[in-house]
């Protein structure tokens, strides 16, 4: 593999699988404002929270993962939204103020 | 996400094709659709749209939410010369996110031990171009300032558009270079297009500094290049 190869979040959810592990992929679908990263991209999660690449600066990551989880484990895929608006934002958020929408679904 | 979407996807992504990956937000189910597979009706206009323009997005299609994500082959570089500059840039390419090649057909630089899990072919460029020709998702840099090694695959990087065409030498160097490529038949426009010399001003003195230079001009003409604006 190379150091490309490593860094491909879709390469390694392909491998992942391969092994026998459980993958979810989150994926940004809609971004409005100075959102950190665009549509289309990834970051993808296995059965225990291992994950590789990225849906924002690392600013709302940790939630996706929990989220990913959730989505493994009931096979129903969900939709995520993050930006300063949500309520949590004190929490989980987008400190660049942008919003995005995130789709998680599970790899079958 | 079906798994053997995900493998029809990633298997073109590797041959280099372009793909789109089409999610029916509404139940998950992912439709992968290779670049010249015929697509009718309403989301064949839209995926036409989308590989034009390059750039993901939601659209409605017959009441349906979908989520098109745009695979364009990743970019690759192609360095003519297994020079010291090449050795530093084959380290830094693959971080950026770059497919790296080198080519020189000189067996004295181009050995396993000064690059070391590098993609490394000791052939002439004439040959080598040949069962694998540069496209426009490509970068050609010429480090050899040898006119036997680099003119042909520069002239070929011009005439297949690849997305940027870099040449290391003076500007001496390079206004002879310039007098032999419209020999070879390439236009002013075309020759235009070489960056010469090579890599952007930021003063760069060492081997390392000058790939440095080189991989973020790469960057700049790949993210700064002429897409069709979606309509």
């Amino acid at each position: 593999m190379t150091v490309s190869e490593i860094l491909d979040p879709l390469a390694t959810a392909e491998s992942w699988k391969e092994a026998g592990r459980d993958v979810a992929i989150a994926t940004v679908i809609d971004t409005w404002g100075s959102a950190p990263r665009p549509a289309g991209s990834h970051l993808v999660i296995d059965g225990e929270g291992n994950f590789e690449g990225s849906v924002s600066g690392g600013c709302v990551e940790g939630a996706v993962i929990t989220e990913a989880l959730d989505v493994i484990s009931t096979g129903t895929p969900k939709m995520l939204e993050f930006g300063v608006a949500d309520e949590t934002a004190w929490r989980v958020g987008l400190s660049c103020g942008g919003k995005i929408r995130v789709y998680v679904e599970r790899l079958g | 996400m079906q798994f053997e979407a995900l493998r029809k996807l990633n298997a073109a992504r590797r041959a280099r094709q372009a793909a789109i990956s089409v999610t029916d937000i509404s139940d998950g189910k992912v439709q992968v659709i290779l670049e010249g597979e015929d697509v009718s009706g309403p989301l064949g206009e839209e995926v036409a749209k989308a590989f034009r323009s390059g750039k993901a997005g939601t659209v409605d299609v017959e009441g349906r939410s979908l989520f098109l994500n745009v695979h364009l082959p990743p970019p690759r570089i192609v360095v003519i010369g297994a020079v010291h500059i090449s050795q530093a840039l084959a380290r830094l390419a693959p971080v950026a996110g770059y497919d790296l090649t080198i080519i020189d057909p000189r067996t004295a630089f181009a050995t396993e031990e000064r690059f070391e899990g590098v993609e490394l072919i000791a052939e002439w460029p004439e040959d080598v171009l040949k069962d694998r020709p540069l496209d426009a998702y490509t970068a050609l840099a010429a480090l050899t300032h040898d006119p036997k090694i680099d003119d042909f695959p520069l002239s070929e990087a011009l005439r297949a558009g690849c997305f940027y065409v870099g040449a290391l030498g003076s500007r001496k160097t390079h206004a002879k270079r310039v007098e032999r490529l419209k020999e070879m038949g390439r236009t002013d426009n075309e020759i235009g297009r070489i960056a010469a010399p090579i890599g952007l001003d930021i003063g760069a003195a060492s081997p390392a500094e000058i790939a440095l230079a080189t991989l973020a001009q790469i960057v700049q003409a790949f993210r700064r290049r002429e897409l069709v604006a979606a309509e």
